[in-house]
């Protein structure tokens, strides 16, 4: 990381906040420089943009057990950030994936990157994502003003919801120092039921199944032709509700997967081990319903391993060659990111869907509310 | 009085022909300009205001809500939403100069997916409805406010509108999975749907809460949730708010999130039991009622632990429901809280401040203080898992000078969340009645950047003009939701 060119160490918000007023080209902010290969490559033209090295926003401000509530510079690592959750049986609920899997990419992930991609793993579909856990930050924008939004409790309406904005904003509206997120109570125990499916349309129904249930179903993936159930909570009701849902589901084969090797299971789902030597990767996000379908027109075009999660409605495509047009074609509704292709590929190909015209033209005004000067991470998204 | 942005003289002389041209856009009947008509939109949930709209519009289509926007663009004049005019902030109050823009012809349910778990309804489809089209199936819409029965799926996004449930399931921004919405300039635009999480901004976000001033929502889609198998709750008194409290921090601490934990202080509690007689004690200064919901297993379970947790938290009254009756019973006084002082006082106002559980002894401690010194009583009634306090200022509005020392009260409430590291509203938003407190909590540069966004979607600043933010007509006092000798706006809805 010390090899990293041009690189700028803000010693604390004014500081940072000059930097920012005084730029004359474009900056990168960084925490630990993980998903620097996740999005369009930045001011990729210009050769790259100076980057804004945020160590200094390092620390756990405050956090709160019982108020459900953790402040923590927006440079502390994830990893400090789960050890001290961990003391109090506590987690980020939104369970964030390790991008260093799939990228290969060396660092420490933080707290500030890991909101702004927004990378929500497995209990996406029953806690919410990075979105949702987001509810406060302070912020310099790319007028070099230092802001707040949000709050730092976990119920607040007062004045727009800006935090929802940050979560998966890449950068390119404000450099975060300080967030407020939401912690939940860590489940006391886990199992996870398999269930042997034939295709991925007879995997998803099945986990749609069980999702349709009471049971809080806490994950729902297919992988390697196997539809994937986790079940969490405290241990009777867990041992309950597993036996629940294997009876109602009435399949043949169920194996379940102990506390142990569930976690390590989900892990590997979380930060999509199965595809971690494919070239390249799409993040497909659609209504689960339609992901067999889409995988399947996919495959008319290409060879390709798929991982579903979020009960079908994510879709991880490991592929050889980017096939741009084919997986965007074959999307009816939902959104598809490049998100593993080498850099002059994402220069060329637009990682992120491209939205409607109104739509782009909103988020460019929202951008420009922000950012009027397109300094902050210019072309990253 | 707050005192609203002075009126366009302009507009209010072209009154008969904007009424006229709006009859070219829409359906007649879509069309209300008569006064005696009108009045039944001259208010909403904070009835202390009253204003008579410019003219009221009811479209019945997406494509008419477009047309009706891309005109009043062109004529440069001013929309004010609304759904069912539930809000209790003012959210919905009209302006003399604009077109209120009701929601209300919007009520079909477009689409039910069970597969997926989603409904898709039109923005005047009451909160209720959505759990009701899907109640054979079991299933429900988890946000849950109280005035449910009334107030529109539209409202509620745009309020982000929470209730009872929404510590273990989620505000309406948790449960809301898209928007089909008219940007002030008349372009109709989609965002999400039944898939998760935006390729770009996250737009729904932001709209989610945003009281009306980006734009008029059209369709909306909801995640839905199979209904938990059983609920059982407990009925927990303590000698002490601060026990109170500290039971409240140790369940959570305990890693239970209760599917509802609810607090009333001793003069809530007694006006509630004098009212409904639900057997609630009356020596205790904090009552806690803690809701378990899910499988027989877990709750039976949880039932134990936080029964043990109230034990060596100090517990003096500990009951536990053993039938659905029981249980409807603990729950009795505490959705009859705000009737019940109604009661007991010619008039109230509800306030509504989230604040750090840790910080409520302290805080009910320097309620009591202003209240000697307003001279005015005050109940609490709390939901306690996630901080948000509702305090109920007693008062008369027909002594002399009761009205404005009240007001001040409140303000000073408000004020004490946001010292003790809390925030001005937790669910009802800003709107008219919060506006001129914006600055007590935000930053002149925080506020700024709030403006900029608004701007970069209401460029000429039509939409829901005079709420939110601080505009330079203001004045001092604070207005919040007056209830006159218990005559309330809604009085057949339950209340928390
Ligand atoms: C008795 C009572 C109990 C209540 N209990 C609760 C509670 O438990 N929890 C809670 O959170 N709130 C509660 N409320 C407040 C109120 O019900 C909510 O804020 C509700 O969401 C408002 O919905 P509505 O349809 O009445 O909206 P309105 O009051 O008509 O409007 C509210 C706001 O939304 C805007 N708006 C409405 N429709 C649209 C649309 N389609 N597009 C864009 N903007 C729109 C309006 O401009 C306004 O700013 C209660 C109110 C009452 C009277």
């Amino acid at each position: 990381m010390t090899d990293l060119p041009n690189r700028l160490r803000p010693r604390d918000e004014a500081d940072l906040a000059e930097l920012v007023r005084s730029a004359s080209g474009p900056l990168e902010p960084i925490g630990g420089a993980t998903k620097r290969a996740l999005g369009a490559p930045v001011a990729f033209e210009q050769g790259g943009a100076t980057l804004l090295d945020l160590a200094a926003f390092d620390g756990i401000v405050a956090y709160e057990p019982a108020e459900l509530t953790l402040t923590v510079g927006a440079a502390t690592s994830l990893g400090v950030v789960q050890r001290e959750l961990d003391a109090k049986q506590q987690m980020l609920a939104f369970e964030p994936m390790d991008p260093r899997v799939l990228l290969g990419s060396v660092g420490t992930p933080t707290v500030g990157g890991t909101v702004a991609a927004a990378l929500s793993g497995p209990r996406r579909i029953k806690s919410g994502g990075a979105r949702d856990h987001l509810l406060g930050l302070k912020a310099v924008n790319g007028r070099g003003e230092p802001f707040k939004a949000g709050g730092r409790v976990v119920k607040n309406v007062t004045g727009y919801d800006v935090p929802k904005l940050f979560a998966g904003s890449w950068g390119t509206l404000g450099v975060m120092t300080e967030l407020t997120l939401k912690v939940l109570p860590a489940p006391e125990t886990e199992r996870t039921l398999l269930i042997d499916a034939d295709d991925a349309s007879i995997a998803i129904s099945i986990l749609s199944r069980a999702l349709g249930s009471s049971h809080e179903v806490a994950g729902a993936a297919v992988v390697n032709g196997r539809a994937a159930i986790r079940i969490e909570g405290f241990g009777p009701s867990v041992a309950w509700r597993v036996d629940a849902l294997a009876r109602e589901l009435g399949a043949p084969t169920i194996e379940v997967l102990d506390a142990d090797i569930s976690r390590a299971f989900w892990r590997d789902v979380r930060d999509v081990r199965p595809l971690a030597t494919a070239p390249i990767v799409w993040r497909v996000s659609t209504t689960p319903s339609l992901a067999a379908a889409f995988v399947a027109r996919v495959a008319q075009t290409t060879s390709l391993r798929a991982l579903y999660d979020w009960g079908g409605g994510l879709i991880w495509l490991g592929l050889d060659a980017p096939h741009a047009d084919a997986v965007r074609g074959a999307l009816v509704d939902g959104h598809a990111m490049l998100f593993k292709a080498p850099a002059e590929i994402r220069a060329r190909i637009p990682v992120f869907q491209p939205a409607p015209p109104t739509l782009a033209d909103l988020e460019r005004r929202v951008k420009q509310s922000f950012d009027p000067d397109n300094r902050l991470n210019p072309g990253r998204r | 009085m707050i005192a609203m942005p002075d009126p366009d003289t302009q507009i209010l002389a072209r009154r008969d022909e904007i009424a006229a041209q709006l009859r070219m856009l829409l359906p007649a009947a879509s069309v209300i300009a008569e006064a005696e008509r009108m009045r039944a939109y001259e208010s909403d949930g904070l009835t202390a205001y009253r204003q008579m709209p410019l003219v009221v519009a009811l479209p019945e289509t997406t494509k008419q809500v477009a047309a009706v926007l891309r005109w009043a663009r062109r004529e440069g004049i001013k929309i004010v939403p609304r759904g069912a005019g539930t809000s209790l902030s003012g959210g919905a109050l009209p302006v003399a100069d604009a077109i209120v823009l009701g929601l209300g012809k919007f009520k079909a349910v477009l689409d039910i997916d069970y597969a997926n778990r989603t409904v898709t309804v039109q923005p005047g489809v009451t909160n209720l409805a959505i759990s009701k089209a899907v109640d054979a199936a079991g299933f429900y819409y988890a946000p849950d406010p109280s005035s449910q029965i009334a107030c529109t799926i539209g409202g509620n996004v745009a309020e982000n509108s929470g209730g009872v449930h929404c510590l273990k399931y989620g505000l309406t921004t948790n449960n809301v999975l898209g928007v089909e919405f008219v940007t002030p300039d008349g372009e109709i635009v989609r965002i999400g749907g039944k898939h998760l999480d935006a390729p770009g901004y996250d737009l729904l976000g932001l709209l989610t809460g945003s009281e009306g001033l980006l734009g008029i929502v059209t369709e909306v889609t909801v995640r839905i949730l199979q209904k938990p198998e059983t609920a059982r709750a407990l009925l927990l008194g303590f000698a002490t708010a601060e026990e109170g409290g500290d039971c409240v921090a140790a369940i959570i601490a305990a890693g239970i999130i209760p599917g509802g934990m609810e607090m009333m202080d001793r003069p809530a509690i007694h006006a509630a039991e004098a009212f409904v007689h639900a057997g609630y004690p009356l020596d205790v200064e904090a009552l806690l009622i803690v809701e378990l919901d899910g499988c027989a297993a877990e709750v039976d379970h949880l039932i134990e632990r936080v029964e043990a947790i109230a034990k060596s938290h100090g517990v003096v009254v500990s009951r536990v429901s053993t039938t659905e009756a029981e249980r409807m019973n603990f729950w009795a006084g505490r959705k009859a809280a705000f009737p019940a002082v109604g009661r007991i006082s010619p008039d109230y106002y509800c306030m509504d401040g989230t604040i750090p559980r840790a910080a409520l002894p302290r805080v009910l401690a320097a309620m009591r203080d202003m209240s000697t010194k307003y001279g005015l009583g005050v109940a609490n009634v709390f939901h306690a898992g996630d901080g948000n306090l509702h305090p109920l200022i007693l008062y008369d509005a027909n002594v002399p000078g009761e009205l404005d020392r009240a007001e001040a009260f409140g303000a000073d409430i408000l004020k004490l969340c946001v010292d003790v590291g809390g925030v001005l509203t937790g669910e009802h938003g800003v709107g008219v009645e919060k506006r001129d407190l914006m600055e007590y909590q935000f930053d002149a540069i925080d506020l700024e950047q709030q403006h900029r966004l608004k701007r970069a979607f209401d460029e000429d600043l039509r939409f829901n003009p005079g709420k939110v933010f601080p505009t330079l007509h203001r004045c001092a006092e604070e207005g919040r939701v007056h209830v006159h000798r218990g005559e309330t706006r809604f009085p057949d809805l339950p209340r928390f």
